[in-house]
Parts: structure tokens; sequence; C-alpha cells
């Protein structure tokens, strides 16, 4: 198991993603899939980056481990209380007009990766999603 | 990301290259209002394109509303494979015109 930790702010992206791509690297995760796991990391660190701790400065961890043919993140903030997956999907379907701005990113999760759970536990935020290659 | 701007008669041609993330994105939205201004057609060349998040689809979608609003248009050329299955997983791509 890999473990990155670093302070939830958006200047760290690109440490995120580097250390992902380097895990996926590694385990020969099937490079046509790497861009759209990096995007869901992208889409969660940055929700955490942005809403976690508002205006305060506060942590994330991230954690990744592999087995056979299936690759785990999970995902810990101390911030606010936030189940992503409660956030009701957006209409795909809308013309431009209506389309609204939010929950893009929660969706391409949902869509992207094969487990996704949350859970609140000691006052953190864990978020735990698989996906199998 | 990297953004080159050329002029092609009566429209403005980006080609974008690299990652458009959340890092990115705000350099993009700017290059595509400020092409709008000047001139109602817009392409971007996403030939060199290879990632995508929602940051930069929503800077898709603002584009393509200013781009109506104006009786304008932007179309996007040469989508690379990953970034249309992201435009299809996130229905964009009935939203936007590809080339």
């Amino acid at each position: 198991m890999d473990k990155l930790e670093v302070e939830a702010k958006l200047d760290n992206l690109y440490t995120v993603l580097d250390f992902v791509e380097e895990k996926l690297k590694a385990i020969g995760f099937p490079e046509e899939n790497v861009t759209k796991l990096c995007i869901v990391i992208e889409e969660i660190f940055v929700n955490i980056a942005n809403y976690a701790y508002k205006e305060k400065a506060g942590m994330v961890s991230l954690e990744v481990d592999s087995k056979a043919s299936a690759i785990r993140f999970v995902f810990m903030d101390e911030g606010i209380k936030y189940n992503p997956l409660d956030r009701p999907d957006p209409d795909i379907t809308l013309s431009a007009d209506e389309r609204q701005i939010g929950g893009l990113g929660i969706f391409m999760m949902k869509k992207t990766m094969d487990i996704v759970e949350y859970e609140y536990k000691d006052n953190k935020n864990i978020l735990t999603m698989i996906k199998f290659f | 990301m990297t953004i080159n701007e050329k002029i092609e008669e009566d429209k403005i041609i980006l080609e974008i290259e690299g990652k458009v993330d959340s890092l990115t994105t705000p350099q993009l939205q700017d290059a595509i209002l400020l092409s709008l201004q000047k001139m109602s057609h817009l392409v971007l060349d996403c030939e060199g394109l290879n990632y995508i998040s929602s940051a930069g689809l929503r800077a898709l979608l603002m584009g393509q509303k200013t781009a109506q609003s104006k009786q304008g248009n932007m179309v996007l050329r040469n989508v690379s494979p990953t970034v249309l299955s992201i435009l299809e997983m996130t229905g964009f791509i009935k939203i936007l015109e590809i080339e």
C-alpha cells in the first residue's frame, strides 16, 4: 500500500496526479484508461480542496493499493461531513441551455469506477473507490 | 497546457495542447471568451488535447452558450478517442458541435 498525505489545496493537484500515475504505471494498468482514472482522482481531490475545510487549512490523504487485477483508492479528510454519493446525477440528456454546471465530476467517478463506498468515521470522510482491470 | 491562436477568414482557431484540468481551465476559458468577443465563429483544434476534467467541460459549455448567444458557433476538431469517450460519458457529445 502506498500513501500520500498533502495539504488539501489546489496547488497540490499535480503532486497527487503524479503519485497516482506512477502507481498505475508500476502495476501495468491499461494505458487507455489511465487518463480516465486520473480525471476521477482530480475531481475528488479538487472537491476536497475546495470545500472540505472552507477557509481553514487541512490535510487529505490518498491510499492506493492493488491486488490481482483491481486497484483501490481511499481518500480521507477531516473536513465537513460530505457524502459525494448523495449528490443527484446531472441530467445528461439536456441541451446546452438547460445543462446545469455542477455534479459532473462525481458523475464521472460513478461511471468510471466499479465500486464506490463512502463512510464517515472518527470525524473522517472516507471515500473508497475500486477499479477492476 | 498551451494554446496557439490562428485566424482564418471569419473564424478563430485555438489549438489546444496538453491537459485541461482544474489548474489550466481558467486559461482556456479566458481564451475561448476572448476569441468569441473578437469573432463569433470559433474552432477548437483538440489534436494535442489528451485530458479534460469537469472544470474543462464547464468551460466548453460556457463557450458553447456564448457562441450561441452571438449567433455564432464553436466547433471541436480532431478530438482524440480518449477525450471523445469523456464527452460521450457526460452527454457533452450531444451538446457540442464536433467535426
